[in-house]
């Protein structure tokens, strides 16, 4: 609302020195966004030429031949196009549940805690695996997995059993892909959520407590309602980013390794590894893919909320 | 944060209802356990890697990756000592990308958060629509890439590291809404009755008074430049530009590249990779890059709270 009735009076008056003034701060940003955002988005039409470097950027463009839905055609023929997008949305979907069930039951359980202190001290350790790159954490991996020095090989060992060649096992890598990135997550959803649980009025709860309510019964009938428009809004972001995967995890973690090629391989991954081959034309027509996808899912998902509730929507 | 620290304080005076109105002393107990372990499970990964970073050669290649090396010693990190330039080089470059970046993206942010903060500004909605579209829709990977490594001829320059992750829609969103909220209006319109510029007012009004929210967007961005990896591995070839987390991903993927495509990797690339650390000076990387994020995430928590729950409110 503030909005329009700022555009309301500025339609009114005229340009002044103020306007010049901050046109002249926002200046470098807008400059900014043009270079790494907006160019970006028109270079995606490269999606429907056969790109072929040849000089600078603008000559290479200008001279690649249109080639209108080829790339596509190709793209869609292969096998793997499809295993890849089935990979892109299982792990999303899982990711995005267990993304607010365990941080959500995490972060009401920390605060049922009876000691403060010790609550901090757990929020801090489990917040850290947020701070570390992938490529720390799939060093921290290798620690684990590793054929011949690794310490799970080395306590099968010391068990008397085998040793397994962890990095060429596909059926172990989803489940375990799915718990890196609760393990890299949960730490930070539950700061998110905690915020949101402590700013709750703790007049509530004391009145729920007085009239004979269970910790349950408050759970259920305070905190998580007052929790709705946050989880709203998480899943709103992590549904609009349904057709983008988390590279480090998909690609650093397993290391690249090609037997595990049919269940890691998620739309990012396949994008760079194209692009890195230097087959441009599947590449942008993948990007293209993820992008459109990409913008359709988040602005589906704002307006589902907007329907239902306008004061979670982003938009 | 504020609403942690009233709690804290009337636990300390004898208010007697808490006490009633909280979980059984052994769900206390039960969450505690289920707490510690997962607390320990985000922390011991880092210790495995402590411990190998000071274990002896010798003694892993014959024990393998232990919690208490066999053999304590330095080894890893006198390798790496004498690897000197190698690893300095990428320290130096770690620590430029972080400072400049950091000082640079603060200032971008905060410029075209404080200039949507104002209301009535001529160009609101225009700016508001460039800060906002590349959060729903952006041009891919492919597009990217072709933008910055060939258009803008970044490939191979530190600017690489640093230009493209400077702004992002969400940080821009935080500063705007801090403003919006924190920095009263008739201040900003007592300076301008006694003739201060725009420019003035930013720098000499509006940032002093802001600075939870410039420790929050610096610390974003602080860690997104040292945790970063993506940018080396997409723009950086040549191994004189490598930062701490591009060498060690270097070394823990391009072992085996080496063996495959000596000649793709480079001259210089290839004399570095023949000098490659051995297994406890890897290790000993990743804990120079994890030690100053340990040591200092702490105390910067509540910096980042406090920027994810801003993040969460629409201005």
């Amino acid at each position: 609302m503030a909005k329009k009735e700022g555009k309301v009076k500025a339609k009114k008056r005229r340009w002044n020195k103020d306007d010049t003034e901050l046109t002249l701060l926002a200046l470098p940003t807008t400059i900014w966004y043009f270079l790494f955002c907006f160019l970006p988005m028109f270079g995606i039409i490269i999606a429907f030429k056969d790109f072929k470097i040849n000089g600078g950027f603008l000559k290479s463009f200008l001279t690649s031949k249109w080639v209108g839905f080829n790339n596509f055609k190709f793209l869609f023929s292969t096998r793997d196009i499809w295993m890849i997008v089935r990979n892109t949305l299982a792990y999303n979907i899982v990711f995005i549940i267990l993304g607010i069930v365990v941080p959500v039951a995490a972060a009401i359980a920390i605060g049922q805690l009876h000691s403060k202190k010790l609550a901090k001290v757990y929020q801090t350790a489990m917040f850290m695996p947020y701070f570390l790159s992938w490529v720390v954490v799939t060093a921290l991996v290798w620690a684990f997995l590793s054929y011949d020095k690794g310490l799970v090989n080395n306590t099968l060992e010391a068990m008397g059993m085998e040793r397994q060649q962890w990095y060429m096992k596909p059926a172990m890598w989803p489940p375990f892909l799915v718990f890196m990135n609760l393990w890299k997550g949960v730490g930070y959803g539950m700061v998110v959520y905690l915020a949101t649980i402590t700013g709750i009025d703790k007049s509530y709860y004391e009145a729920a407590g007085i009239d004979g309510a269970t910790i349950w019964q408050q759970i259920r009938y305070i905190t998580l309602p007052l929790m709705k428009t946050v989880i709203i809004l998480m899943f709103i972001m992590n549904v609009g980013r349904i057709f983008y995967s988390d590279f480090g995890l998909f690609y650093q973690v397993p290391r690249d390794s090609n037997s595990l090629y049919d269940v890691v391989y998620t739309l990012d991954v396949y994008v760079y590894k194209q692009l890195m081959t230097s087959t441009t034309g599947m590449s942008a027509a993948a990007a293209f893919v993820q992008s459109v996808a990409g913008c359709i899912t988040i602005l589906t998902a704002n307006a589902v909320v907007r329907k239902f509730d306008r004061e979670s929507a982003m938009i | 944060m504020d609403s942690v620290k009233i709690r804290k304080r009337r636990k300390d005076e004898p208010d007697g209802f808490d006490r009633f109105n909280r979980v059984s002393n052994t769900a206390n107990i039960i969450l505690n356990i289920i707490f510690l372990l997962m607390a320990l499970l985000c922390i011991i990964p880092v210790l495995l890697v402590v411990a190998i970073s000071f274990s002896a050669e010798a003694s892993i290649t014959e024990y393998g990756y232990r919690f208490i090396p066999k053999i304590f010693s330095f080894e890893g990190y006198e390798f790496l000592l004498s690897q000197g330039k190698m690893i300095i080089r990428a320290l130096g470059v770690s620590v430029f990308v972080t400072i400049v970046g950091t000082a640079l993206g603060v200032l971008l942010t905060t410029l075209m958060g404080y200039v949507l903060s104002r209301p009535g500004y001529k160009l609101n909605g225009f700016l508001t629509m460039v800060v906002f579209i590349p959060m729903v829709f952006n041009g891919g990977l492919v597009s990217t890439y072709y933008v910055v490594s060939q258009l803008l001829e970044l490939k191979n320059t530190v600017w690489a590291l640093i230009l493209p992750l400077s702004v992002s829609s969400f940080n821009v969103v935080i500063c705007r809404t801090f403003f919006k909220t924190t920095v009263p209006e008739s201040l900003i319109e007592s300076a301008k009755m006694d003739g201060a510029s725009q420019f003035t007012i930013f720098s000499r009004i509006v940032l002093p008074i802001s600075k939870p929210v410039l420790a929050t967007i610096g610390l974003f961005l602080c860690f997104a430049y040292w945790n970063d990896w993506y940018q080396s591995m997409l723009y950086i070839e040549d191994s004189k530009l490598y930062s701490l987390q591009a060498l060690l991903n270097a070394i823990l993927t391009n072992i085996q590249m080496l063996a495959k495509n000596a000649a793709t990797v480079g001259l210089g690339a290839a004399e570095m990779l023949a000098n490659m650390p051995q297994e406890a000076a890897r290790m000993a990387i990743v804990v120079i890059i994890v030690a100053p994020i340990a040591c200092a995430y702490p105390f910067f928590q509540k910096y980042f709270i406090s920027g994810l729950t801003l993040g969460a409110v629409k201005g």
